[in-house]
């Protein structure tokens, strides 16, 4: 097939036989240069877009970044995006608050308790599996159903939060689980070769070890409630205001840039909170990184 | 004395049969070997004597383990097994912590919170294991930098933390360089004065070097069992003195 290619291509150049190795060669050169530079250009390519969009909202978002935009109370006149902020961190603590040690328990029960061909277990797989798939819109609707009309919580921080709880659970789960999973059965053999029971093996050395990778689902966690609207929007409600009680509407900072935008008079100054989510977003990836080194040190 | 004595073993993985059996005594402060090609059950055999084949799904087991004469498989504290016969495996596996962390893990399981009498445990182990002199300034460093025959010993040391009677080794030299080996062979004679040390060993030569008895296993038999001068110089079974001489395996 290739010699039949050189072939066609020398007699195409009509070159004489003997330079087959010529075109041989040339043909290499290029095959070379094509695979050489593919992986460069996607990496190029996804780095260009990537900075282009920053740049675009930096370019964008800097000028508006004004003292007013950091006023404790938001009027139509400063459009301040500091009580979005405070209500962010709120909504991000409370979530983690309720799924975290649910999703995580799940994940040791998953791993180190239940047998091989669990039913449970399957269960709550192909559960997780699901969840991971809804759009986060459908999560909304049945918080604005179950937690603010049928509980009657109204739109709430904490009515946000249950549904953001709800949504970011499966990958939780997953993650946790993928963790527990990585860490060497020797671990586990070598902690009850010394007679302790599953409990100190799972929450002293096994727990330990796969620290770093529950952490890194965590903040993944954090990424989707700190970019996510659509739940919120019909379950916390749009308020401007730090909210006062856990019962108080509020909205996070990528709502209030979704609220911005759709109002369309400050259009500049939902660039500058997407400056500020950003930042927020590139802050909280660099401390968990070093969070995560440290704790790999031991 | 005899510290286990195991009254007709047998064993299977779900429905495979891996163990036929097997009747032997451990006699206490005797080094024994069980050596075989692969998969003979021997490492099996040596996860029975601390239940860890327990953690086994689908493992079932009949027969009696007699430690000091009583079945360990009947209502024992297994936890409490596995501190009286402690184990060494086959790769190094110190936990993720530091070289302290990992000693005092055994102790401080059996409930030594005392931090005067965990650092006493942690220097006389360290010291029995011979690691004391390449550890005692970074004791708080992670084990895992530690070269893979200090990690071995660790492991030993970490074991020997809880007080054992009887060690079992998987292979434990398996993964290690010749001087490792050789360190850790010379750590064996002097743990018999104070244990009973059943190891594992793919390895004939250190069968010989080390061990008071030797076991010959194949395809889950006990085939020759004596003392290693008699096993390795006159087998009584021709597939023993087959493998031996390394016809085989």
């Amino acid at each position: 097939m290739r010699e039949n290619i050189i072939t066609d291509i020398r007699r195409a150049a009509l070159l004489p036989r003997r330079t087959d190795a010529f075109v041989r060669r040339f043909l290499r050169t290029i095959e070379d240069a094509v695979l050489c530079a593919a992986p460069w250009l996607a990496a190029f390519f996804t780095f260009g877009v990537l900075l282009f969009l920053v740049g675009y909202i930096l370019v964008n978002g800097i000028p508006y970044l004004q003292l007013s935009l950091f006023a404790l109370k938001y009027n139509t006149k400063n459009a301040s995006l500091l009580p979005a902020l405070i209500t962010t961190v709120f909504m991000v603590a409370l979530s983690l608050f309720i799924a975290v040690p649910p999703g995580l328990f799940t994940a040791i029960y998953l791993v180190e308790y239940a047998t091989r061909g669990n039913r449970l277990v399957q269960l709550v797989r192909m559960t997780t599996e699901t969840l991971a798939g809804i759009p986060s819109i459908v999560y909304g609707l049945f918080g604005a159903l179950f937690f603010v009309s049928w509980l009657g919580w109204g739109y709430s921080l904490l009515a946000g939060a249950f549904t953001l709880s709800i949504m970011i659970l499966p990958l939780i789960i997953r993650t946790a689980e993928e963790s527990l999973n990585s860490v060497p059965d020797t671990y586990r053999e070598g902690a009850f070769g010394l007679g302790a029971g599953r409990v100190r093996t799972v929450f002293r050395v096994v727990l330990p070890a796969a620290a770093p990778g529950i952490l890194a689902g965590v903040i993944l966690a954090v990424g989707r409630i700190v970019g996510e609207t659509a739940a919120l929007i019909y379950t916390a409600g749009t308020v401007a205001q730090v909210p006062r009680t856990p019962l108080a509407s509020g909205r996070t900072l990528a709502v209030h840039m979704y609220a911005l935008s759709g109002e369309g008079l400050y259009t500049g100054q939902a660039y500058a909170t997407a400056v500020v989510l950003l930042i927020v977003v590139i802050g909280i990836n660099t401390l968990s990184a070093a969070l995560v080194k440290r704790i790999e040190k031991g | 004395m005899e510290k286990f004595q195991l009254e007709n073993i047998e064993l299977w993985y779900d429905d495979f049969k891996v163990l036929h059996g097997i009747n032997m005594d451990i006699v206490a402060n005797e080094i024994i070997a069980f050596i075989g090609p692969s998969g003979c059950g021997k490492s099996t055999l040596l996860k029975c004597l601390n239940r860890l084949n327990d953690l086994v799904e689908g493992c079932k087991i009949t027969g009696k383990f007699l430690l000091d004469g009583e079945d360990i498989y009947a209502n024992q504290d297994v936890n409490l097994l596995r501190k009286r016969v402690g184990m060494v495996f086959q790769k190094p596996n110190p936990f993720p912590a530091s070289i302290y962390d990992n000693i005092a893990f055994g102790p401080r399981t059996h409930g030594i919170t005392s931090r005067l009498k965990l650092d006493n445990i942690v220097e006389k182990a360290l010291r029995d294991a011979a690691i004391w002199d390449e550890t005692k300034d970074r004791l708080k460093k992670s084990a895992l930098s530690l070269s893979g025959g200090q990690q071995q010993r660790l492991c030993i040391a970490r074991a020997l933390a809880v007080e054992p009677e009887v060690l079992l080794m998987d292979e434990p030299s398996s993964a290690l360089d010749p001087v490792s080996t050789a360190k850790i062979e010379e750590l064996m004679a002097e743990l018999k004065k104070k244990y009973t040390v059943v190891i594992a060993t793919h390895n004939m030569q250190q069968a010989t070097r080390i061990s008071d008895k030797t076991a010959f296993f194949l395809l889950g038999e006990l085939i020759e069992y004596g003392t290693t001068e008699q096993v390795f110089s006159m087998p009584k079974d021709q597939r023993c003195e087959d493998y031996i001489t390394g016809r085989f395996g």
